[in-house]
């Protein structure tokens, strides 16, 4: 016993020498080096949007300059590389917006259903399944989907829509559909499994079915998560790009007919980007109008998801 | 059982050889009582000793946690609520539940009243039906003017009483109350209790408390449970409250009453 004391006290010594020495000092530097590394990183993020925006509006304002702003946001004709050449974007973003509308039909539902189901029924067991599975779905890449889109849902669709090329707006917005479908489920199923069991408890100890308490308690409940979710896969949709460019077209058309062949801003900017258009010209900056529109349009969609949050959060 | 002595007419509930298992593990042991009618019943007990558990039995809430099996009869009115054609959700508009924690939903103290009413199907004035339920539950006077408002903008006790007025508003014939009190301040403790102590003329009140005094207060009769070696909640003995408090039979309900255990 009397052993033991004394070597638990020369170990205080020890230590306390220690700290005095040389813990401080590591502390200290470790401290300052993690410090100024992560405060790199935040920066180099920050500079890389910064440089982003700059480019963008840099080179725009060469465009501008020639076509005004007015023109290029209410022009219904988008001809940049036939003559006679106009420059009307709003083909574009009807395009976007179509397959956007059409992807989004399809995700909410099925992502909704989902979420539902995994946070509501589903056993924990089939929940530690799908959960994964779905996860996979998001990590396909998206050159297969454009090509899921033209080689087996444009020919399925063909048979019901007779007169329907094989690059069609509807193919295209199907398959985004499916692509985004993860990340509306796997968010939404978040915010619903994080409202509170004891809120769920009170609406069944009131005679409710899980069905209603889904859809009165939870999903009320997890609005902000759920909306805040759908926006993101909504701007996810808009900035899509290689499934548009493989499956949705390439003919700039101010249509909402789905069954149209179409082009999105997306699809624009890289069919442009791998011709032939000369550096600086007129043509080529057209990319950088219709990238800051893009920018601008998921940057809305982005501050819009955060204002949901912030305004609609609930409390418990 | 001790509780064989105690056969009373129109008891409203009845529990027979009760036992619940969360998988492997047995939460209640052969659990025999009956409930009378309009009386307030307090379930008292160490933590862990099941009580809640026991609460949980008479609106079927046991089944909504994976991994629960039970066997043995609870009746309500001659009827096993166990039977395999009982629509669990039925039960729960015969039998209320007010929480440990006060949980209205995140809507308006209207909203909240009127949920039951309207996924039931309520035929009759929600109106006026929300307004008697928030009138029996001590809560008019206090909310009348801000119906709208959030249930969420209401203090903890209120909230509380704003959950026992929608639990009353689908007109069960019995509440169930798991430690309603716990989470609250002596005055609107206090609050709740003199709102049971009306509520049992038109209602059966079952209550868990870990509140001796509470349980002693508000209850006319008291089941005492505690563990048996093997960590499963036993009930020790049942009887008129004050028979209970005054006259225990069982040494170990004597050492808890008394503060010695638990």
């Amino acid at each position: 016993m009397e052993q033991d004391l004394t070597k638990s006290k020369s170990k205080i010594i020890w230590l306390g020498d220690r700290a005095k020495s040389t813990w401080g000092k590591r502390q200290n530097i470790e401290g300052r080096a993690a410090q100024i590394f992560l405060l790199i990183c935040a920066l180099l993020s920050i500079a890389t949007t910064v440089g982003i925006v700059v480019s963008l509006v840099s080179q725009s304002v060469g465009f501008f300059k020639e076509v005004s702003i007015w023109e290029f946001l209410t022009g219904t004709r988008w001809t940049p590389i036939l003559i006679p050449r106009s420059y009307g974007v709003l083909p574009l973003v009807v395009g976007t917006l179509l397959v956007t509308i059409i992807s989004v039909i399809v995700a909410v539902p099925i992502g909704m259903g989902i979420a539902i189901f995994l946070s509501t029924y589903a056993p924990e067991q089939l929940r530690r399944i799908i959960k994964p599975v779905l996860e996979i779905l998001a990590g396909i890449p998206t050159v297969v989907y454009g090509y899921f889109a033209i080689t087996l849902v444009s020919p399925m669709l063909q048979k019901v829509f007779t007169n329907m090329l094989i690059f069609n707006a509807l193919s295209a917005g199907l398959v985004m559909g499916l692509m985004i479908i993860p990340m509306v489920s796997s968010l939404s199923e978040d915010a619903m499994m994080a409202v509170p069991q004891s809120l769920k408890e009170g609406a069944f100890a009131l005679g409710a079915t899980r069905f209603e308490v889904a859809l009165k308690v939870t999903i009320p409940s997890a609005l902000s998560g759920i909306i805040t979710s759908i926006i993101l896969a909504l701007s996810r949709a808009i900035g899509e790009t290689m499934i548009v460019t493989i499956a949705a077209g390439a003919t700039p058309k101010m249509t909402f007919n789905p069954i149209d062949s179409i082009q999105t801003m997306t699809a624009f900017i890289v069919q442009l980007s791998l011709g032939e258009t000369p550096h600086g010209s007129l043509e080529y900056n057209t990319i950088f109008a219709v990238g800051l529109l893009l920018f601008l349009m998921t940057l809305i969609m982005n501050l819009l998801s955060q204002w949901v949050v912030s305004r609609w959060h609930r409390r418990y | 059982m001790q509780n064989s002595n105690y056969l009373y007419n129109s008891n409203i509930l009845e529990v027979k050889n009760l036992n619940v298992w969360y998988r492997a593990f047995q939460a209640l042991k052969e659990i025999s009582l009956s409930i009378p009618r309009h009386h307030v019943i307090a379930c008292i007990g160490p933590s862990g000793c099941g009580k809640s558990t026991f609460l949980r039995c008479f609106n079927r809430m046991n089944d909504l946690i994976p991994g629960t099996r039970i066997s043995g009869q609870v009746l309500l009115d001659g009827q096993d609520i166990y039977n395999s054609g009982v629509d669990p959700t039925e039960i729960r508009t015969h039998i209320g539940m007010v929480f440990q924690k006060p949980n209205p939903f995140p809507k308006s103290i209207f909203d909240n009243v009127a949920f039951g009413l309207r996924i039931n199907g309520f035929k009759g004035n929600i109106k006026e039906a929300v307004e008697s339920s928030l009138r029996r539950a001590a809560l008019w006077d206090e909310v009348k003017d801000r119906l709208n408002k959030s249930a969420l903008t209401l203090s903890g006790g209120q909230q509380q009483r704003l959950c026992i007025a929608r639990a009353i508003a689908i007109q069960p014939a019995v509440i169930l109350m798991d430690e309603p009190c716990s989470a609250l301040d002596p005055v609107a403790t206090l609050k709740i209790e003199d709102l049971i102590a009306i509520l049992k003329e038109e209602y059966t009140i079952v209550i868990v408390t870990h509140n001796i005094q509470q349980a002693a207060r508000v209850s006319d009769y008291t089941a005492f449970f505690t563990m048996a070696d093997d960590r499963s909640g036993i009930l020790v003995e049942f009887g008129k409250t004050n028979e209970i408090f005054s006259n225990p039979k069982d040494k170990r309900t004597e050492d808890y009453i008394t503060g010695r255990f638990g």
